[in-house]
């Protein structure tokens, strides 16, 4: 690790002043941020703990007229064990359940989940200069690539490895967000972005911009909602996704039972792109028909119609497929 | 990454916030009841602070990334890995390693438990698995078999002492119940 300065403001000002000297990065839980620090993929000449802030809002989850509120500095173990949450958020409380370990969740925050850098093994590797770390080249795109994207365009091909980004934003949720850069709420959708030439970001965020909470909306009609977020991994626990899938249907008023119409849909996998990747096709097949068989066929085949795999990743098409299918099929009404 | 020039100093902020290091600086941590003052700098871990500064070398150093266990420690009753926190950002919270945990020279009923288990071969991810299983049964007295899992589902035993350790959590939590007084 290379040596860095420190400090815990506890002023939000404080901190967005001392973001924006050059080399200065915010430190939340800092479970992601160490073992960039470790291997050098990172070398902050400042690190500016979040932790110590007072601002309202930042840490713990409630309610108000139309939002479940998230503080950004909320653990993911609060996040999962939190009645609101539990009650409400279904989706979310079962995302947060499947994040690595019980050691990781009670310090890793919402923040920090959505803003944690890609596990791609060229990229962590301390002596591997690949193309997102300023060099050439993507090592993955020719070499071992089974973890790696299926979809979308971008000279970097890893995935984006947040279970809390997907779930999120199937509930539509927001960020507020203060900084230079970004300043107001924004769809969580629109946080995230694929690498290209222009910049290596894999967020609209500038280095000084902070999270302060998360805004998911309330569904005006909760009965007719239901949703459930899968996570495909190599074991039962402490694995990133291989493909997760985040799902989220209303069902329309005045059909009930195995004629329920779904009326909005909502299918953001992850996993499986750059960022969390929404299947908007499938999300049209689902509208405005019952759940039958043969829509869920529809829509998976939807899912993974413009998929582009490499050498070692074909299998991740038929995961995806299966777990659509399988999420699909779990939000039958009764 | 982007190598980082340092700019002119920006006019002072009306409470100016210290900012510490990178050199050695006092840090103050709270260990097992025991107030100490360490003399290091910001990008010392815990797991260091704890081994190399304190002498407490029950949390082990396995992968130093996170992908162990054997650095559990309780922060503040919760399990947390000690390499990937700084210690510096300990300071306020109460520090619980394994060193800490008998009493008046009584082990834990967790430590028995994993006697009279024979939960542990090797015996270099046990000081993770009993706080793992203590920091559970603080907050779940009654836990089931599933609970346990979950709960050490973050220390890896390469030994595959897994079934004992499970055997053992539960026996702890048995014993603790029929505890008078409790």
């Amino acid at each position: 690790m290379k040596r860095f300065r420190y400090a815990r403001p506890e002023r939000l000002e404080a901190a967005l002043r001392l973001l924006r000297e050059p080399g200065a990065k915010a430190l939340a839980g800092g479970t992601d941020l160490l073992t960039e620090l470790k291997a050098r993929t990172q070398e902050p000449e400042l690190l500016v703990s979040v932790q110590g802030l007072q601002e309202p809002g930042l840490r713990g989850v409630r309610e108000d007229e139309r939002f479940v509120r998230i503080g950004a500095l909320t653990t993911l173990r609060e996040l999962e064990a939190h009645p609101l949450v539990r009650d409400k958020l279904p989706i979310l409380a079962q995302a947060a359940q499947t994040v690595a370990m019980p050691q990781i969740r009670h310090v890793g925050t919402v923040g920090g989940n959505l803003m944690q850098q890609v596990r791609c093994w060229y990229y962590r590797h301390p002596f591997v200069r690949c193309w997102l770390k300023g060099g050439e080249e993507c090592y993955a795109e020719e070499g071992l690539n089974h973890r790696h994207a299926i979809f979308g365009t971008s000279p970097c091909i890893a995935v984006h490895p947040s279970d809390l980004a997907p779930a999120l934003i199937a509930l539509d949720a927001q960020a507020r967000v203060v900084g230079p850069d970004v300043e107001g709420e924004l769809a969580l959708e629109e946080l995230y972005r694929l690498p290209d030439e222009r910049s290596r970001a894999r967020t609209v965020l500038g280095p000084a911009d902070l999270i302060l909470e998360i805004l998911v909306p309330k569904p005006s009609e909760p009965t007719r909602v239901r949703g459930v977020y899968l996570k495909a991994m190599e074991r039962a626990t402490w694995s990133f996704a291989v493909v997760s899938v985040a799902a989220r249907l209303s069902f329309e008023p005045g059909s009930e039972g195995v004629r329920a119409r779904v009326g909005d849909a909502r299918l953001v996998l992850g996993g499986v792109a750059g960022k969390p990747w929404r299947a908007r096709d499938a999300e049209a097949a689902l509208r405005g028909s019952p759940l039958t068989d043969e829509a869920i066929e529809r829509a998976a085949e939807a899912a993974v119609a413009g998929a582009q795999p490499r050498a070692h990743n074909a299998y991740k098409i038929e995961l995806t497929r299966a777990l659509v299918k399988r999420a699909l099929r779990s939000l039958l009404p009764p | 990454m982007a190598k980082a020039v340092r700019a002119e100093p920006e006019p002072e902020l009306e409470v100016p916030v210290p900012v510490r290091g990178p050199e050695r600086g006092p840090i103050k941590l709270r260990v097992n009841g025991e107030k100490h003052e360490l003399w290091v700098e910001p990008r010392r871990t815990l797991l260091d602070a704890l081994r190399d500064d304190l002498g407490l070398t029950g949390a082990k150093k396995g992968c130093d990334e996170g992908t162990c266990g054997t650095c559990t420690v309780l922060l503040d009753g919760k399990p947390i890995y000690a390499c990937l926190r700084l210690a510096i950002e300990c300071e306020g919270h109460e520090i619980t390693t394994i060193e800490g945990l008998a009493q008046g020279g009584e082990l834990h009923p967790v430590q028995r438990a994993f006697i009279e288990e024979d939960a542990l071969q090797c015996g270099f991810c046990t000081p993770g698995q009993i706080l793992s299983v203590k920091a559970l049964l603080d907050e779940n007295p009654n836990p089931t078999e599933e609970d346990v899992r979950r709960a050490v589902s973050g220390n890896l035993c390469r030994c595959g002492a897994y079934p004992h350790i499970v055997r053992a959590a539960l026996r702890a939590a048995k014993g603790l119940a029929e505890r008078p007084g409790r």
